[in-house]
């Protein structure tokens, strides 16, 4: 699954690349088929009031790739990945150095509007977190935002989207009841097919499936590999086993003390082809990480 | 041996009863024969206190010390509710039995006092002026409030501006506010220095001063409750933070919401003072908010009750008594309207629902609608697959 993964980019035509990846980005980058980059992401430091929570992170993500950020607790993948959709704006004390770049633009200039940019880049949480109304009304709320108020246009993305979130069979006869009836792992199928009605071009997942059970999960893992060829993934998971079974390339952080202020600073580790990672990983603390020996 | 903590034994029920019985007896016993002392409240308290302490005695030669110890508290607490309880029951049953002989007679409700004097008999008169008033002032006053102590709560719970401490303390502060202060601030604003005459509106406005800064308080906590994530979630499908506020947060908080409003009714509904201050007691129907005295409930029934007529003072309670109706029914309405928690459905609203997401399913894609044949013309009821379940 994970090569078909890597070379399923072949088909989206001449790539247009933005940025140019700079030399010792990454050096396996240069062996696999390389997609049009969605994030660029440049020095990347993330502060919490005077605490940086990460430091210099640079990495890039390609579209129609799933992308997995994996670490021990604490490290800042989550951090990383509120940055991508500006999620970060609504904690008071969070503020971003370096860049971002979305097919070329700075998400963090000024002039960008961060509402337009959640719409676009849509995100899944940790917890399961369905609006208190029917479950027809839960996917059809991205869709009206939106201004989309036809009643034939918004049973078609239910559908489509309760399809896509592989929900469509469960629920397709109480739409209108609550979306809180409905089971955990269903709830979150459910904020799946919410983030995809309203069509974005990057889904960012959060621990997706840590409140669910295995077989929940695999199906969620199925759907990422289906909707993967519309959309682009970023996932955090803390299970390694779903990062190298889902995911075409991953991000190992960690954390390193701080040597000035004594906390710990989440780093970016390793960036690389998921397969190298866990096979051959080019960092010591990779290698220790993924072979469960830390962390 | 275990004790079962939500049962209740033959044992305990015996046990019980016989402790009272001792404890009654030797209350009896103290106050009439060995001791001076006398009077009813006296003897309970004694009789009480003796039957705790006989309690607890009797307790511990079978029970063990936490046993004896949740038994005396368990009394101990039902006693308290039983304090409170027959406390509150007490003041309605008296309002309601010095009222019954006006409550009685129809006209009460269909007629004011215009023409009525003191001394007439309770086949006459009633007041019908004061329910209307109420009704009007309390309707004006829900009008201000609502929507200004909703927009405040909103500003205190959305909002990140510096302002927000000051704005909290200032409302926390109004909560303290004496009635008769605020009728005074109207009256000499609204009345003296603005120049509108002293009318019902001048009385709905200073109760809306009461009213608002226990709705925005309470309406605070309640805004608070809403999980953040829900907000997150609104914001991650690109909803303003207005629209998030207005599709997400409200409707998730509608019912607390509706019981912050029912606190601020209870508030204002029962205001006497600012009333008689800035709208003044009048004995005829007043329809006219902005002109003119109009009565309320809660001033009529302090007017009737000084009277030294016993038939008005019947009226008097009375009119309490229609106040403390009318509070449940208002009260009752708000629940049924407010409804349940967000996402939470009655049975009803489960069936309707179910109905709807048939009618869905069968407009979505109706070759996979079970029972097919009733389609067409009732596919919104489709009543055959409702009793499947
Ligand atoms: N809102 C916040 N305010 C202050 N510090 C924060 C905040 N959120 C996170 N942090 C800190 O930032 C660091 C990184 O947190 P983050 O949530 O990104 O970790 P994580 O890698 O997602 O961990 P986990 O795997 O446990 O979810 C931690 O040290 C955390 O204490
Ligand atoms: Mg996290």
């Amino acid at each position: 699954m994970t090569e078909q993964g890597v070379t399923s980019v072949t088909d989206q035509g001449p790539t247009i690349r933005i940025d140019e990846p700079r030399a010792g980005d990454a050096p396996s980058e240069t062996t696999a088929v390389d997609g049009h980059v969605v994030f660029d992401v440049r020095d990347l430091s993330v502060y919490y009031g005077p605490f940086r929570a990460v430091r210099d992170a640079n990495l890039h993500i390609r579209q129609h790739e799933i992308t997995a950020f994996i670490g021990p607790s604490g490290c800042g993948k989550t951090t990383v990945l509120r940055c991508f959709n500006r999620m970060n704006d609504f904690i008071e004390t969070a503020r971003v150095e370096g860049t971002i770049n979305y097919h070329g633009v700075d998400l963090y200039d000024p002039q960008v509007n961060s509402t337009e940019v959640r719409r676009r880049i849509g995100m899944v949480f940790q917890k399961p977190n369905p609006f208190p109304k029917s479950i027809y009304d839960n996917v059809a709320y991205g869709p009206r935002l939106a201004g989309m108020k036809k009643k034939a246009e918004l049973d078609d993305v239910v559908e489509k989207s309760l399809r896509g979130a592989a929900l469509w069979d469960e629920v397709k006869d109480r739409l209108k009841n609550s979306g809180l009836g409905l089971s955990g792992g269903q709830q979150q199928r459910l904020c799946i097919a919410r983030a995809i009605a309203v069509d974005p071009e990057v889904i960012l997942m959060d621990e997706p499936c840590s409140a669910l059970d295995p077989i929940a999960t695999a199906r969620i893992e199925d759907l990422m590999q289906e909707i993967k060829s519309k959309f682009t993934i970023v996932i955090v998971t803390h299970n390694m086993q779903q990062a190298a079974r889902v995911s075409d390339r991953t991000a190992f952080f960690t954390t390193e003390v701080n040597p000035e202020s004594d906390r710990r600073t989440g780093v970016l580790v390793e960036y690389d082809l998921t397969k190298k990672i866990f096979s051959n990983p080019g960092d010591e603390r990779t290698e220790q990480y993924v072979t469960g020996r830390f962390g | 041996m275990p004790r079962s903590i939500s049962s209740f034994s033959k044992r305990d029920a015996q046990m019980l009863a016989g402790v009272g019985l001792s404890s009654i007896c030797m209350a009896a016993l103290i106050f009439g024969r060995l001791t001076p002392l006398h009077g009813r409240l006296g003897f309970a308290v004694t009789a009480f206190v003796l039957f705790v302490v006989t309690y607890a005695v009797m307790s511990s030669f079978t029970e063990s010390r936490p046993a004896v110890i949740d038994r005396v508290m368990t009394v101990l607490l039902t006693a308290a509710a039983a304090v409170a309880l027959v406390a509150l029951g007490s003041v309605i049953f008296f309002t309601f039995k010095r009222g019954w002989t006006a409550l009685r007679h129809l006209n009460f409700y269909t007629e004011d006092l215009r023409v009525t004097g003191p001394e007439q008999p309770l086949t006459s008169g009633g007041v019908l002026h004061a329910i209307v008033g109420t009704l009007i002032m309390t309707a004006i006053s829900l009008v201000l409030t609502v929507p200004l102590a909703v927009t405040c709560a909103v500003f205190l719970t959305e909002s990140k501006s510096r302002a927000v401490n000051a704005v909290r303390t200032i409302v926390t502060a109004m909560t303290a506010l004496p009635s008769i202060v605020a009728g005074l601030f109207i009256f000499a604003t609204w009345v003296l220095v603005l120049g509108f005459p002293r009318s019902g509106l001048a009385a709905s406005i200073s109760i809306s001063i009461m009213m608002l800064p226990i709705i925005i308080r309470s309406a605070d906590v309640v805004l608070r409750l809403v999980p953040g994530s829900l907000r997150e979630a609104a914001a991650a499908l690109g909803a303003p933070r207005w629209r998030t506020v207005w599709h997400v947060v409200l409707p998730t908080a509608r019912s607390g919401l509706t019981t912050s409003v029912i606190l601020g009714v209870a508030r204002g509904i029962g205001e006497t003072a600012p009333v008689l201050l800035t709208s003044g007691y009048a004995t005829s129907l007043n329809l006219d908010p902005t002109n003119n005295p109009m009565a309320s409930l809660p001033v009529t029934a302090f007017k009737l009750v000084s009277s030294p007529e016993p038939n008005q003072i019947a009226r008097g309670f009375g009119a309490a008594s229609v106040l403390m109706v009318m509070v449940l029914v208002l009260f009752t309405i708000a629940r049924v309207l407010g409804g349940r928690p967000a996402g939470r459905q009655s049975t009803r609203q489960a069936r309707r629902a179910a109905a709807q997401s048939l009618a869905d399913l069968a407009r979505i894609e109706p070759e996979s609608v079970p029972e097919a044949p009733q389609l067409g013309e009732r596919a919104g009821r489709l009543p055959a697959i409702l009793q499947r379940k």
